[in-house]
């Protein structure tokens, strides 16, 4: 059999006929000949022939390839009956085209973010490596320069090791002062990476050889800023430019696809860490680190490679000066925690969209038993059909091959319809998504997500074209005059439709509860009071001054001071302050410190505590109110007063409330003398600094000025976010305002990451906001796809039974009591399927515990308003054909047939 | 691909007249007309075949690549499709012959063994 004659067997049958035709002429010629007449001599010749067309079918099939003809065949066929029912095509085709395009869209962000490898070579074998250390109260502690150089010498699984961290500096003496997002590095980041640059070349072991804590003077520019500012000129490498007061020169620029991890907002300008052995203590746990696994090594490898290394470390670097001793890290029980890189970057969002996915894909179910219940209709009313088709010969399995062609073509149409939708959808989630989703650039609706839609469609074509095919199937000869229908037939018909309706009203209970819970959330995380004000009213501008710029600590709070002045004497400011962060702005400016209290019990083991450093009327700028004593003030601030503010939750963790805490004493280092101790002046209302789901963690509040803090003698907090209270926010004529009082106050300080409160507490609400609205969709389909069902099973049964209703009505049955029959009939198949639900539902929820917060997963207020709204709902549903059979006029279907 | 094969004995008398065509093309071309009444006029008339059930065997040789077409001329100035044996057919021709007079003999042997 070969395609080549598949495909001309039209061409080669016209020869054939044609041959056919010779033979019959020779022949009728040779018959006139021998003395016939040319009519006698024509049938002759047929007669010896034979049949014609015979002939010709015998070759056609020879020529065809069977199960592919028929297929043909049955696809016309079911193209026509389409075209012929284009309400039912319709139906079927977008409920398909939603569902499909829904899961398509779903997984393009699935498979961008938690499947395909990240964008390096060999991805699958960087690591993260991070430490757990149970005897601290953290986390996880990630990695410090001594592990790393200690790593680096002894490992014996790893090619590469590197250490990294983000941050911001400051451009000049290229225009306008601007600050630049920083990646620092270690010289092994980009070479495990295996990225290579552009233009120029990537940093050195030997340009890292500096001396002391100074960042070597060489940068790397990535793709986008060196468009955005040297417009793409070649000629930049070599180029001088100052950083942070430095001068450095540019040695290379990273390719135009480069993204260092998911880095957000993007690297701009690359630095290299200084690696002089001889200023590395022991500690200092302030770096990511990832690393290239040798080939062939695992995860596992790489943690007992470490569990090996960590003792080596402990003993082979010095302690510095005001930290915990050799004796207090054993304490601390550090242990390796190597996971893949590409986990680690994902974090933790894999949970969301596993919930996400399989609600849609719970969607596509509910579609697929609608479609299923809509087909059986149909095939209800091809019944005749179908007799006369087998009646002509047709086998049952080409009746039900019939119906499953039909089937594949509805749920292709609806395919490709929903992969244009997905390509929409998928725009709109990536817009909905929390601005925190990892890997966004990688998201796309790739030939990935086509073929996935593809496997959707038959996967679904299957599923709701079995079961009308099976049951058309039905041995039993239909009858082709209409009539009377067997009503066994029906019955069971009836049984198949029922499950279809239980099964979407279970799945739709699922996701009603699903979305019940999310709603539940969504108001008990609004009714958390978050510890500042979240609305319109605070403006966030960063400012930072640079050593190289302002060197004198007190110069800089100087500087500062006055920069807040000049705002506030902006029209509409009611405050300014600023602070070294402010809430929700995510884990890079978490700051976590040792802070020991005067009289600790337990001095065993090191207190980490959350600080950060504060100017004076920072809280009633941000709206944090004062529980008890006083703000620090500016008096405090230059007289170096030893003052401090803790969080209400501090308070009443040491000394059981906020007035018992005031003139207690804290301090930043290990107590070696008495005068590194501060007095607490104040305590503050608690804040959800981390998200309004996070339990408020508590904090100590240094002031951003301090004599003998964190081993400085003189301690200010250079890099700080202006808080600015006032009417006029995110207006034009502010921000200029803002931008000319720091500018007038030194005109090298750039202002930047310029935001509002509201749009940080927008962003902490993300991901709850994202998880709610997308259940809520999947909810909502479900809740009308089931709907739809019900109300099709019951106009259905109210339909073939109207002749009872006629006879029961004919017989005196009150109208009343027929509508109370069916309305009960559909609340009675949708208390089955509620109850399967809860089953369900009370299983699957646990998968999205981690998304709830406020409310349990069992919440039993979510569950019954969900099984009442089902219940009105499928009463409604029922009630509408329930009411046409109380008006079925007896006379007329009694006359009827 | 499946065929719609026929059982055994079909398929031995397909082969047969496989065997006749081929054997009738060794003279040289031919056309349909001519095909089927050399074969049944060769046989005497023992072989009656209705000449229809020629051109599918025809077509199949062709397939196979035993025979090869073309339209040319009859003698009676019909356009006809002629046919005429390939190397391969001829191959055939001669291998299909000997496996013939191998089971002819040994049905021989069978049915007359006092022969032998």
């Amino acid at each position: 059999m070969s395609w080549h004659r598949f495909f001309r067997r039209a061409s080669s049958d016209r020869d054939r006929a044609e041959e056919l035709r010779s033979y019959l002429e020779i022949e009728t010629d040779e018959n006139i000949a021998r003395g016939m007449p040319a009519d006698a001599a024509r049938r002759a010749a047929h007669l010896k022939l034979g049949n014609t067309v015979r002939i010709r079918e015998e070759i056609y099939r020879m020529n065809t390839i069977g199960p592919l003809e028929t297929f043909g065949r049955d696809l016309r066929l079911a193209l026509r009956g389409m075209r012929r029912r284009p309400g039912f095509t319709l139906a079927v085709v977008l409920t398909l085209a939603l569902g499909i395009g829904a899961n398509t869209a779903i997984f393009g962000v699935v498979d961008g973010v938690l499947i395909k490898p990240l964008p390096y070579p060999n991805a699958g074998e960087l690591v993260s490596i991070k430490h757990l250390a149970p005897g601290l109260n953290v986390d996880e502690l990630r990695m410090s320069p001594a592990q790393y150089f200690t790593y680096r010498d002894e490992t014996r699984v790893f090619q590469q090791i590197g250490l990294y961290r983000d941050g911001g500096v400051t451009i000049t003496g290229n225009g306008e002062p601007e600050q630049a997002r920083l990646l620092g590095l270690t010289s092994d980041v980009l070479p495990a990476l295996g990225v290579r640059p552009q233009l120029g070349r990537l940093f050195t072991e030997a340009d890292a050889k500096g001396k002391g804590q100074q960042f070597p003077p060489v940068v790397i520019l990535t793709d986008a800023y060196w468009k955005r500012r040297f417009g793409g000129d070649p000629a930049v490498i070599g180029r001088r430019l100052i950083v942070d007061s430095d001068p450095v020169e540019v040695i290379g620029v990273m390719p135009e696809g480069f993204r260092f991890l998911d880095m957000e907002p993007a690297a701009e300008v690359i630095r290299l860490f200084p690696a002089d052995r001889s200023r590395v203590a022991i500690g200092n746990f302030n770096f990511s680190s990832l690393a290239r696994l040798k080939p062939g090594k695992t995860v596992a490898d790489a943690n007992a490679d470490i569990a090996r290394m960590l003792p080596i470390w402990l003993n082979a670097w010095p302690t510095a000066p005001n930290t915990p001793g050799r004796q207090e890290y054993e304490k601390w029980k550090i242990a390796p925690a190597v996971l893949p890189l590409k986990d680690d970057v994902v974090g933790g969002v894999a949970d969301m969209l596993w919930i996400l996915m399989a609600t849609i894909g719970m969607v596509l179910l509910i579609a697929c038993a609608n479609v299923a219940n809509l087909m059986l209709v149909r095939s209800e009313s091809r019944r005749q059909e179908f007799a006369v088709r087998t009646a002509l010969g047709a086998r049952r399995g080409d009746i039900v091959r019939g119906v499953l062609v039909e089937s594949l073509a509805l749920s292709l149409i609806g395919g490709a319809l929903g992969v244009a939708l997905a390509y929409g959808g998928l725009a709109v989630v990536v817009a909905t998504a929390p601005t925190s989703l990892p890997r966004v650039e990688d998201i796309s609706l790739d030939p990935r997500a086509v073929a996935f839609a593809l496997v959707v469609s038959l996967i679904s074509s299957m599923l709701f074209g079995a079961l009308p095919a099976l049951r058309q199937a039905a041995p039993h000869g239909a009858p082709i005059a209409g009539g009377a229908r067997g009503a066994s037939t029906s019955r069971e018909r009836q049984r198949t439709r029922n499950a279809l309706v239980v099964v979407q009203v279970a799945l739709a209970l699922v996701l009603l509860v699903g979305s019940g819970l999310m709603i539940r959330t969504s108001l008990a995380l609004m009714r958390v009071p978050p510890g500042f004000t979240p609305g319109d009213a605070v403006q966030i501008a960063r400012v930072a001054v640079p050593p190289l710029q302002v060197q004198d600590p007190e110069r800089v709070t100087r500087l500062q001071h006055e920069i807040l002045d000049k705002i506030a004497a902006l029209p509409g400011v009611t405050a300014a302050a600023f602070a070294s962060a402010v809430p929700m702005e995510g884990p890079q400016r978490v700051w976590t410190q040792p802070v020991w209290v005067d009289g600790q019990r337990d001095t065993s083991v090191t207190p980490l505590r959350r600080i950060k450093t504060v100017s004076p009327g920072y809280f009633s700028a941000i709206g944090t109110r004062l529980i008890a004593g006083r703000d620090i003030t500016w008096r405090d601030i230059y007289g170096r007063a030893k003052v401090v503010l803790v969080s209400e939750n501090f308070a009443r963790e040491l000394w059981g409330s906020p007035a018992a805490a005031l003139g207690q004493r804290v301090r930043d280092s290990a107590p070696a003398s008495d005068d590194g101790w501060r007095e607490i002046v104040g305590v503050v209302q608690d804040v959800h600094e981390d998200a309004l789901y996070q339990a408020a963690p508590a904090f100590v509040y240094w002031p951003t000025m301090m004599e003998n803090f964190g081993g400085n003698k003189v301690f200010t907090m250079r890099a700080v976010n202006l808080v600015i209270r006032s009417e006029g926010i995110g207006r034009e004529s502010l921000l200029n305002g803002v931008r000319s009082a720091v500018s007038s106050a030194n005109s090298n300080l750039p202002v930047f990451l310029v935001r509002t409160m509201k749009d940080l507490y927008d962003q902490s609400m993300a991901r709850t906001s994202f998880a709610l609205v997308m259940l809520g969709i999947a909810a909502a389909m479900a809740l009308a796809l089931g709907v739809i069902g019900i109300y099709g099973v019951i106009a259905y049964v109210v339909a073939q039974r109207s002749r009872e209703i006629g006879i029961r009505l004919a017989l005196g049955a009150a109208p009343t009591q027929l509508k109370r029959m069916f309305v009960r009939q559909g609340l009675a198949l949708t208390a089955v399927g509620a109850g399967v639900g809860l089953v369900t539902a009370i299983a699957l929820t646990q998968w999205m515990s981690s998304l709830l917060f406020g409310v349990g997963r069992l919440d039993p207020a979510t569950y019954t308003v969900v099984l009442g709204v089902l219940m009105m709902a499928a009463a409604m549903a029922s009630y509408v054909p329930a009411r046409r059979a109380a008006a079925v006029d007896p006379v007329e279907t009694l006359t009827a047939e | 691909m499946p065929k719609r094969e026929s059982p055994m004995q079909s398929e031995m008398l397909q082969g047969t007249l496989d065997m006749l065509v081929l054997r009738t093309l060794v003279i040289g071309p031919a056309h349909g007309h001519t095909i089927a009444h050399a074969i049944e006029r060769g046989s005497e008339a023992v072989l009656q075949i209705e000449h229809g059930s020629l051109y599918p065997a025809l077509h199949r040789l062709e397939n196979r690549g035993w025979i090869v077409s073309f339209w040319g001329t009859s003698d009676n100035n019909r356009k006809a499709k002629y046919y005429r044996l390939t190397p391969t057919g001829r191959k055939q021709l001669a291998a299909q012959t000997t496996r013939w007079e191998e089971i002819v003999r040994a049905i021989g042997r069978i049915l007359n063994p006092s022969t032998e």
